[in-house]
């Protein structure tokens, strides 16, 4: 009690102090207060957990790094290759913000990867947390066309046949197609216009899209509460202040272990960017050393690393716009998770082994596509991209029958 | 209490209508404020005089050769067709999709069986219908990566689309149609304007 009471006591800000100025004009306080210090996050949170304010740290680092490289970068086809040979090897320290830079994209997947494969384990897609998922699919998805728009500035061969077959996926649209290819482009051929268009979003325009919806994922989170490995509400015991039981501040507690989990990430990440920043040609594919040759398409073109798994359902179909349509319906079915998982028990621990067998489907297809999206299209992997890609979508075709009737475990009262 | 407070003097019906007007009158001026910066994505007046035709000289090429110009931008290739190659064409009819050329993009006097207005020399644009990337030219016959029956024609790396010497797609691949044929007329007997129907000449 006599505790409660200090601790009460230390939030008012001093009579006269600067603090106690400014949050009489600004709420700053009860901010911080309701989203961090106050803030009740369950005490259960395992490794997965540690992957959202990486994402967020991978974020800051792109925006920091990126607004670096703007000021030696040129957005023109005649400068573009050289200005970043330029950053490379005369800048002071180019090759270390460059590096940090495209290595950040691969991580920021990688991370984002792992947070999206985290609600699916606990379910933290249901209800009522669709919010939280729906905004968080924008955020990939915008993710995706800021990661395709960095890829073509370096002007490349891998950077400008890249950007050439993603244009033309527009161009296979029925009767609007050729024409909204053409828009995008702003010339009948990727061009000096679509580099400088190009760069102009994915330094500005999408960086601010981004921002925008963290922090409405971060809103909506708050206002839902967190999830976690258990897939319960804490909120349903609460103490007689009306603090869930199970549930410590996010500050100072998963403030110090997220600080953890970053410091961890940051070993990893430095020792990729200093010892193996090109990712043997995943992170940065041999072809982009070459200037772009709007003549000359490389020999065996593949997106990075993150896109395969997408560019693999898109080659596996036989099709040009059927090809684009499962392209598409790969990345849109995911918005429909919270209603296509019908089963009432959120967390994988507690799920019927229908679910468990699914999931596991659903991420191996996903890592075999994204291999069979780096390799050369022979008859055989076409064939292996065909049979992976129908059980990527047999997921999602699957789940909403077999979760109505799901036999599932018993579903513990608090947090284990 | 407030409920009264909000309709006492108000009529709600006449303002439900106020607004709505207000909010359509807004929802217009956004339209047309919406299309200078809708429209400043299209080719600007540069990118579109960019596209002016192009002439080929023919006169140094070996049988079987393939050259390589740029046509706004675009390659568009020129193949010396041995009388060998073209004898081949028409076996394959069997295995295409659109062996006729009817879904295909060419101008009308190519719409052939050589898809040419001189069957000896093929011009088209060497761009993949399916994704825009150039295909390769692949004169021998049978090799192994394009399959031991291949008669020679063009293979494109990226989806391993395949077309015969005549670009014609064959069956069962992601492009949708043959490769695309230029608009281009003789100038000479050794120069080929690309870029230009014949029935159009003078006029750019």
């Amino acid at each position: 009690m006599a505790h409660n009471t200090s601790e009460e006591h230390s939030s008012e800000p001093k009579e006269g102090s600067l603090l106690g100025w400014i949050d009489r004009r600004y709420p700053l306080i009860s901010t911080w207060n309701a989203h961090v210090a106050e803030y009740y996050a369950p005490k259960n949170f395992n490794f997965f957990y540690f992957f959202g304010s990486l994402a967020l740290i991978v974020l800051v680092s792109q925006i920091v790094t990126g607004l670096w490289l703007t000021m030696s970068y040129k957005p023109s086809a005649a400068e573009a290759f050289n200005s970043v040979e330029y950053i490379m090897r005369d800048v002071q320290w180019g090759w270390l913000i460059r590096y940090l830079h495209s290595t950040g994209a691969s991580a920021f997947f990688l991370v984002v990867y792992l947070h999206m494969t985290r609600a699916l384990l606990y379910g933290s897609y249901k209800e009522p947390r669709e919010l939280v998922w729906l905004i968080g699919m924008m955020m990939f998805v915008v993710l995706m066309a800021e990661a395709f728009m960095g890829y073509l500035l370096p002007w490349g061969q891998m950077s400008y046949w890249g950007a050439q077959v993603i244009i033309s996926l527009f161009g296979a649209i029925p009767v609007i197609g050729p024409d909204l290819a053409l828009w995008v482009r702003g010339d009948f051929i990727i061009s000096d216009v679509t580099l400088n268009r190009f760069f102009a979003l994915h330094v500005i325009a999408l960086p601010l899209v981004l921002i925008i919806l963290v922090f409405m994922h971060i809103v909506a989170l708050h206002k839902v509460g967190s999830n976690n490995p258990d897939g319960i509400e804490i909120k349903k015991y609460k103490n007689e202040k009306g603090i869930p039981l199970d549930g410590i501040p996010f500050h100072p507690y998963y403030t110090v272990k997220d600080s953890m989990g970053a410091v961890f990430f940051m070993i990893l990440f430095a020792l990729v960017v200093f010892y193996f920043p090109e990712g043997g040609g995943y992170f940065i594919e041999a072809p982009n050393f070459e200037p772009a040759n709007p003549l000359k398409t490389p020999d065996h073109i593949a997106p990075v690393w993150y896109f395969t798994p997408f560019y693999a359902i898109l080659r596996a179909v036989p099709d040009k716009f059927l090809g684009v349509v499962a392209m598409g319906a790969a990345i849109a079915v995911l918005f429909a998770m919270p209603w296509l998982d019908r089963c009432k028990v959120r967390s994988i621990r507690y799920r019927g082994l229908s679910y468990k067998l699914l999931l596991t489907m659903l991420i191996v297809s996903f890592v075999i596509l994204g291999w069979l999206g780096t390799q050369p299209s022979t008859p055989l992997l076409t064939k292996l991209a065909q049979i992976f890609t129908a059980l990527y979508f047999a997921f999602f075709l699957v789940l909403p029958f077999t979760s109505v009737n799901e036999k599932t475990k018993p579903v513990p009262e608090r947090v284990t | 209490m407030s409920e009264k407070h909000k309709t006492i003097g108000v009529d709600l019906k006449r303002r439900k209508i106020l607004t709505g007007v207000t909010g359509v009158v807004g929802a217009v001026g956004a339209t047309f404020v919406a299309v200078p910066f809708v429209s400043s994505w299209q080719p600007s007046e540069k990118a579109k005089a960019a596209g002016a035709p192009v002439d080929i000289d023919i006169s140094k090429m070996q049988p079987g050769q393939m050259m390589t110009v740029a046509w706004r931008g675009k390659p568009v290739w020129v193949v010396r067709r041995t009388p060998d190659m073209l004898a081949k064409l028409p076996a394959s009819d069997a295995q295409l999709r659109d062996p006729d050329s009817q879904e295909s993009l060419q101008p009308d006097y190519c719409q052939n069986p050589s898809r040419a207005v001189n069957e000896e020399y093929f011009v088209v644009v060497g761009i993949c219908t399916h994704l825009g990337c150039a295909p390769l030219y692949r004169p021998a016959i049978g090799s192994p990566d394009v399959g031991a029956d291949w008669q020679g024609g063009f293979f494109c790396p990226c989806h391993g689309s395949r077309f015969d010497l005549a670009g014609r797609i064959f069956q069962s691949l992601p492009a949708p149609t043959n490769l695309e044929v230029p608009p281009h007329y003789y100038k000479t007997a050794t120069l080929i304007r690309v870029g230009e129907d014949p029935q159009k000449e003078g006029v750019a």
